[in-house]
């Protein structure tokens, strides 16, 4: 079930780093996601605070899941599957190091600046052009490291795993530089050289991509890996990856107009990201299709691996989500869901149902290989955590899909004079159950990364090579 | 948009699409080398991969969504070509209001109304009969109809309680319109004609350098409490009185307003012990020193005369309780 360290030469340290603030930053981003969660229901809680306050902590709520826990997940599954199916050690020295240090340094400066109030107000690129330059810089090393170890790999061909990790790698390059170009005025204040139409076009050219290239391409990086290792089968279908990779790319691209259906941009440039959304959805679903059809002939397995259960429900949550984007991209559905808690609750679908989970599934096979044990601590415990994180999951999405078709429905229902028939402020008072709902099920999914952190540190402080493997059932 | 850029995003976007579908033929041909189902002979790290093709139903319906995307695109147009339909969401290519409502009034003069303009004419065709009937009574007339008030009670809520509250009792620097008390005029047609064109308070200036700063500002502070019977202290408020003669000009000298000598300046009764932007000694200070600058917005443009008509019989109606 686990696979042990048999090639020394590889560089794990940067992995055993970037794993264990994996889990670290996953704590710290969710337990501020419940924060903004719970002042939503009790505004007291930001105590009269400038820097406690909701507008401030939610983009440092996005930030550190999607770039502390999510990037970090990526950075530490990257450098160890590219290893692993390249059969040599990562390429650039200190330069991984560099990486891990810097990567870090770009949070902790995020940590700080968010809640002081600097932003470029992007959203998901809120950071200004100081932390953005040094994003740039790590993020070059990141595409030195990975695409160096390729270039001296033992293999005779490419890992699907490493298509999607290096798809992922350089356009989150070309989005981040070209979205974060900016006019300084002083060390923490800068202007976007794009205006008006154009500059949100930018924002959601980068805003929609940091999704399908970060959380999604790479994530299937992920998946491609750790779900054949887990359930020990073999890919599916070598031909689906093909077609279903080059596809997602390059559709991928076009789908941000999206986010700006029935707004100054274009009518047309609004009907391609739709076109595009919905082309999009049968090459998302082929990274399900390949993850779950490898473990036909193994489905008993479920009965008895967590970690297995991690990834595929993950799987489950990511074909969903994928069936709702393009849905949502349609424009008259997007007139009613846009806006609303619909959206918020697509977005947690995606990320704490597919992004965490496969994340979750990865580092509990990781962590063991890497602190040369043969199982984690307690294999009940990450049980425990799959029912809390999947309970907290579900009761959050289906919190926000409730009050977002209701607040759409209520915000375009007229009376027959022709007038509206609630005021805002009746659609944000009818949302405070699901706000309390949600809320709860942010509150089991902390609960679930806090035992993670515990069995991690069981894992690591164990005596070497005492946790001995589960025997194969 | 020029005929090179619409070129360059068809053969952009559509090339997407062919390129997608060409990818898809590809890899439905085994040229794996291996017969279907068997492991391709690329292992890594111990992972095999099969040669299985895409499934049927995934690839029809992928060809499905491609050949649907050509037929939108079609029907609704791409780069400067309206598509088939011709259908637009808005007047594309807008600068500013007047060109907006040009090509809104050109477009409804040859029937080619965009679906912005047509939602709008749909709705004034089916409820435009019910203002048109209330723009024929008086305002008084209005604000004893029990079913036009709750119309009208209605816009207030989505048009003006942000400001004025949803009780209509304002808040600081938003006047309460329950009180009776009026800076441009409490008739109907002055209620009315606040709402229509909005209304800009262009009178109340910054008096701390004209009265000598800090302790000028302090003494005729104390004077303008005294106006409506507070305790000050005695001296400063002496001191104010000879400096208000300033403030006469547009408050009067007794300082009852302009309302009360008849002029639409706005410059509020300072007698009443009603306060729009607080009533403390330290927020008289501050409005005499640096000046306050509220703003009605106009909305004749954006709810047009008939809804404004019901709108101020309603606020009408809340002082003539």
């Amino acid at each position: 079930m686990t696979t042990t360290l048999d090639h020394p030469s590889y560089n794990f340290k940067v992995v055993r780093q970037f794993t264990v603030m994996t889990v670290i930053w996953g704590i710290v981003g969710t337990l501020v996601g419940v924060l903004i969660a719970a002042q939503l229901i009790w505004p007291a809680l930001n105590f009269e605070t400038p820097w406690l306050t909701y507008s401030r902590l939610r983009p440092l709520h996005t930030n550190a899941v999607i770039f502390a826990f999510g990037t970090s997940a990526l950075f530490a599954t990257s450098y160890y599957v590219v290893q692993r199916t390249c059969k040599t050690a990562l390429f650039g020295g200190k330069l991984a190091a560099f990486t891990f240090w810097g990567w870090q340094a770009v949070i902790v400066l995020a940590v700080i600046t968010l809640p002081l109030g600097y932003t470029s107000s992007k959203e998901y690129a809120e950071l200004e052009w100081p932390i953005d330059i040094l994003i740039a810089v790590v993020w070059i090393s990141y595409a030195i490291v990975f695409f160096g170890t390729l270039v001296k790999r033992k293999t005779s061909h490419i890992y699907v795993a490493n298509w999607f990790f290096g798809g992922f790698i350089l356009t989150v390059a070309v989005l981040h530089i070209g979205n974060s170009m900016v006019i300084p005025v002083s060390m923490m204040k800068s202007y976007s050289i794009y205006s008006g139409a154009i500059d949100a076009m930018m924002q959601w050219w980068y805003g929609h991509n940091a999704v399908g290239f970060l959380l999604t391409a790479g994530f299937l990086g992920m998946m491609y890996y750790f779900v054949p290792k887990q359930a020990e089968r073999p890919v599916y279908s070598y031909r689906l990856s093909i077609v279903h990779f080059w596809a997602l790319v390059s559709l991928y691209i076009w789908a941000g107009p999206h986010h700006l259906h029935y707004t100054a941009l274009p009518d047309w440039a609004q009907s391609v990201g739709m076109v595009m959304s919905i082309v999009l959805f049968l090459p998302s679903w082929g990274g399900m299709i390949n993850g779950i059809m490898t473990l036909s002939g193994a489905w008993h397995k479920l009965r008895h691996d967590p970690i297995l259960r991690f990834l595929i429900v993950s799987l489950s949550f990511y074909g969903m989500s994928t069936f709702e984007g393009p849905m949502m991209a349609i424009k008259s559905v997007n007139a009613l869901s846009h806006y609303t808690d619909w959206t918020i609750g697509h977005v947690h679908s995606g990320a704490l149902g597919w992004v965490a989970m496969v994340s979750i599934g990865a580092m509990y096979h990781l962590i063991p290989v890497l602190f040369n044990q043969g199982r984690m601590y307690s294999i009940r415990l990450i049980n425990v955590h799959f029912w809390l994180h999947t309970a907290g999951v579900v009761l959050y999405i289906v919190a926000m899909w409730i009050s977002g078709v209701m607040q759409g429905l209520m915000w375009r229902a007229v009376n027959t004079d022709g007038t509206l028939t609630y005021s805002f402020v009746e659609s944000l008072t009818a949302s405070y159950p699901f706000y309390f709902i949600r809320f709860v099920g942010g509150v089991l999914v902390v609960a679930g990364f806090i035992l993670m952190a515990y069995n991690m540190f069981k894992t690591i402080g164990a005596k070497d090579g005492s946790l001995k493997p589960v025997e194969a059932v | 948009m020029s005929s090179f850029w619409t070129i360059w995003v068809s053969v952009l976007t559509l090339g997407t699409l062919v390129g997608c579908y060409l990818l898809l033929r590809m890899c439905l041909k085994n040229f794996a080398g291996v017969p279907e189902g068997e492991p391709t002979g690329h292992t890594y790290d111990g992972i095999d991969e099969l040669n299985n093709p895409p499934p049927k139903w995934w690839s029809n319906f992928f060809i499905f969504t491609i050949v649907w995307g050509f037929g939108y695109i079609a029907v609704y147009g791409l780069g400067g070509w309206n598509g088939l339909s011709g259908w637009q969401s808005s007047n594309q290519g807008i600068l500013n209001l007047a060109e907006s409502e040009q090509k809104s009034a050109f477009a409804k003069e040859h029937g080619l109304l965009v679906q912005y303009d047509r939602e709008v004419a749909a709705a004034d065709a089916k409820y435009g009969p019910i203002f048109e009937a209330y723009a024929k009574q008086s305002i008084e007339a209005l604000a004893a109809d029990k079913d036009a008030l709750k119309v009208g009670q209605r816009l207030f809520l989505q048009n003006c309680s942000q400001c004025h509250g949803s009780d209509a009792r304002g808040t600081t620097g938003f006047p309460n319109l329950t009180d009776n008390d009026w800076l441009y005029g409490g008739e109907p047609e002055a209620i009315k004609a606040s709402i229509m064109h909005g209304r800009k308070a262009n009178g109340m200036m910054a008096w701390s350098a004209a009265l000598g700063g800090e302790q000028g500002v302090k003494e005729v502070a104390a004077f303008v409490l005294s106006l409506s019977g507070r305790d000050v202290d005695v001296q400063a408020a002496a001191a104010g009185k000879a400096k208000f003669a300033m403030c006469a000009a547009c408050h009067g000298s007794e300082g009852k307003g302009s309302d009360a000598m008849g002029i639409a300046l706005g410059a509020p009764n300072l007698t009443d012990n009603i306060w729009l932007y607080g009533a403390s000694q330290r927020a008289v200070e501050t409005s005499i020193a640096n000046g306050r600058a509220g703003v009605m917005p106009a909305w004749d443009k954006i709810l047009g005369e008939q809804k404004v008509h019901v709108i101020s019989a309603y606020v009408y109606s809340l002082s003539q309780k």
